[in-house]
């Protein structure tokens, strides 16, 4: 288990106990996070689960495989060094207290 | 009070629908579907969740008390026999009648059965579609028995996929010259033909069935038009979906291979939209009806923002994707009208990408294990931009640098 913050850019925030093994695009979407949409059910075919990770936090993310790095050279809002697909990021107990950033397209 | 909104058909559109309804302004809403759970994704049924990797939850796109929480009224398990325009209702077959003051029609379609006549109803012979046809055929996909699959399409050939992952014997027949004929150019059926042929699949193109035979009501075997047997334990029927449009054909909605919609997905009644494959709509002078994802969920997400007064059409470029193996298919853009392909070398041996051109416009890609390709030509689609072909097959291309207009 572990605890996810998304944070919006109007300051707002959702925070939710995710099981491990599911993945944080899922959670997103169960949870009611706005702009977390994955549409292609987390198979890397539609970028639309994009998050900024804390930078604190982004090394226990995991590694961007060469898809993912590729996806996301087409996010609405454009990658930064800490941009992750959250559809690639799964939940476990060390990311428990993980805050993300949710970008928000004009 | 006014009445709700009223969306017919519990698929993605459905989801896509009611989550930016939800988002923008959330007037009452009422959700009515055949099938007795909250909408799912359906790409996973002949991947993974057939293949046992993913449980039943985790197909829906929101849980069942995400709606709860958000207020919409629920009537799963529930058929609409008709609506009635005039009246602003639809009436189930439970009998009840729902009145809307806008309604969204996601009926979605249906696989394309075999007739009976044909051996179509005989015991092991399913087709793949909802939840309940992977949950009643899962288990019979043992190793070693033998599945015939009728028609090469995506499904047919994902189902192909997960059959010889569990060990079942598989043969695929086409009865066009050769497999995903109707959607793709020959070159990236020779990909998926060999991508089969090379995990054991035996491919037979231009094989006409005559028939599925059985005893005592239970599937045994096939016989082609060429008088050819195939015995078989399983057979999956592939053959394409038919639109569910009865409804509004009844209910004297203009209606054509899908409902007619204008680029608001408004039919020909303005207080009754249709989205997802369920609809048709015309782009550069075709009339066209996409089964996909992308296209339900636009749809449906475009319906919410017109109803919420925005000022939007649909201009949604088409994208799509398979997953066989370990081949990762992503396609962007739409091949019809095109007369020419390009072949671009991927960096490995299993990779590359199929480029449609109509004369010198770039119309649609087709990435096997390619996602460069995949991701900035859907830039370069996007933008206007269409590379010459010689430019397109030189691996040394810069995709990127081209989708920025250098």
């Amino acid at each position: 288990m572990a605890t996810i913050t998304w944070k919006m850019e109007d300051g707002s925030e959702i925070a939710a106990d995710v099981k491990n093994g599911l993945n944080l695009m899922e959670a997103a979407t169960a949870n009611n996070v706005p702009h977390i949409e994955g549409e292609c059910g987390g198979c890397l075919s539609c970028a639309t689960c994009h998050v900024f990770v804390d930078p604190q936090w982004f090394a226990k993310t995991g590694e961007i495989d060469d898809i993912e790095d590729t996806m996301l050279e087409m996010t609405d809002v454009e990658r930064e060094d800490n941009s992750r697909l959250s559809c690639q990021i799964i939940a476990s107990d060390e990311l428990d207290g993980l805050v993300l950033y949710v970008p928000e397209p004009e | 009070m006014t009445a709700p909104i009223v969306i017919v058909g519990a698929g993605q559109a459905a989801a896509s629908f009611i989550a930016r309804h939800v988002a923008l302004s959330n007037p009452r809403s009422v959700l009515i579907g055949e099938e007795p759970h909250p909408p799912y994704q359906r790409p996973p049924l002949s991947k993974k969740y057939l293949l046992g990797e993913l449980e039943r939850e985790r197909l829906f796109i929101r849980p069942l008390e995400w709606y709860r929480e958000q207020n919409i009224g629920l009537r799963f398990d529930t058929r609409v026999d008709a609506i009635e325009p005039d009246q602003h209702r639809v009436l189930t077959a439970s009998g009840e009648s729902i009145a809307y003051d806008k309604l969204l029609l996601c009926t979605g379609s249906s696989a394309r059965r075999l007739p009976d006549a044909m051996g179509g109803s005989l015991d092991g012979v399913f087709t793949l579609r909802s939840i309940a046809d992977i949950d009643n055929v899962a288990s019979q996909f043992q190793a070693g028995r033998k599945l015939l699959i009728v028609g090469g399409g995506y499904i047919g050939l994902e189902a192909a996929a997960v059959a010889r992952k569990l060990g079942l014997e598989v043969t695929l027949l086409e009865m066009a010259e050769r497999i995903l004929q109707r959607v793709a150019a020959a070159a990236t059926s020779d990909y998926f033909r060999e991508l089969h042929q090379g995990h054991g699949v035996q491919i037979h193109e231009s094989a006409r069935l005559a028939r599925l035979f059985g005893e005592n009501g239970k599937l045994r075997g096939a016989e082609l038009e060429s008088g050819a047997i195939i015995d078989a334990d399983l057979v999956l029927v592939g053959i394409g979906a038919s639109p569910n449009i009865e409804l509004a054909q009844a209910a004297g909605l203009a209606c054509d291979i899908g409902i007619r919609v204008n680029d608001f997905c408004q039919t020909s009644d303005p207080d009754i939209y249709a989205a997802g494959d369920c609809s048709c709509f015309t782009r550069n002078g075709q009339t066209i009806r996409l089964e996909s994802v992308q296209n339900a969920a636009d749809q449906g997400d475009l319906v919410a923002r017109r109803l919420a007064g925005e000022d939007v059409r649909y201009t949604a470029l088409p994208w799509f994707w398979s997953d066989q193996y370990d081949c990762k298919l992503q396609i962007v853009g739409l091949n019809q009208g095109h007369n020419h392909t390009v072949i671009r070398p991927g960096a490995g041996a299993a990779s590359r990408s199929i480029w449609y051109y109509r004369d010198d416009e770039l119309l649609a890609i087709d990435a096997m294990n390619e996602p460069k390709s995949y991701a900035f030509g859907r830039k370069i689609i996007e933008a206007g931009i269409s590379p010459t072909p010689r430019l397109v097959a030189d691996p040394m291309t810069d995709l990127k640098a081209l989708a920025m207009g250098k």
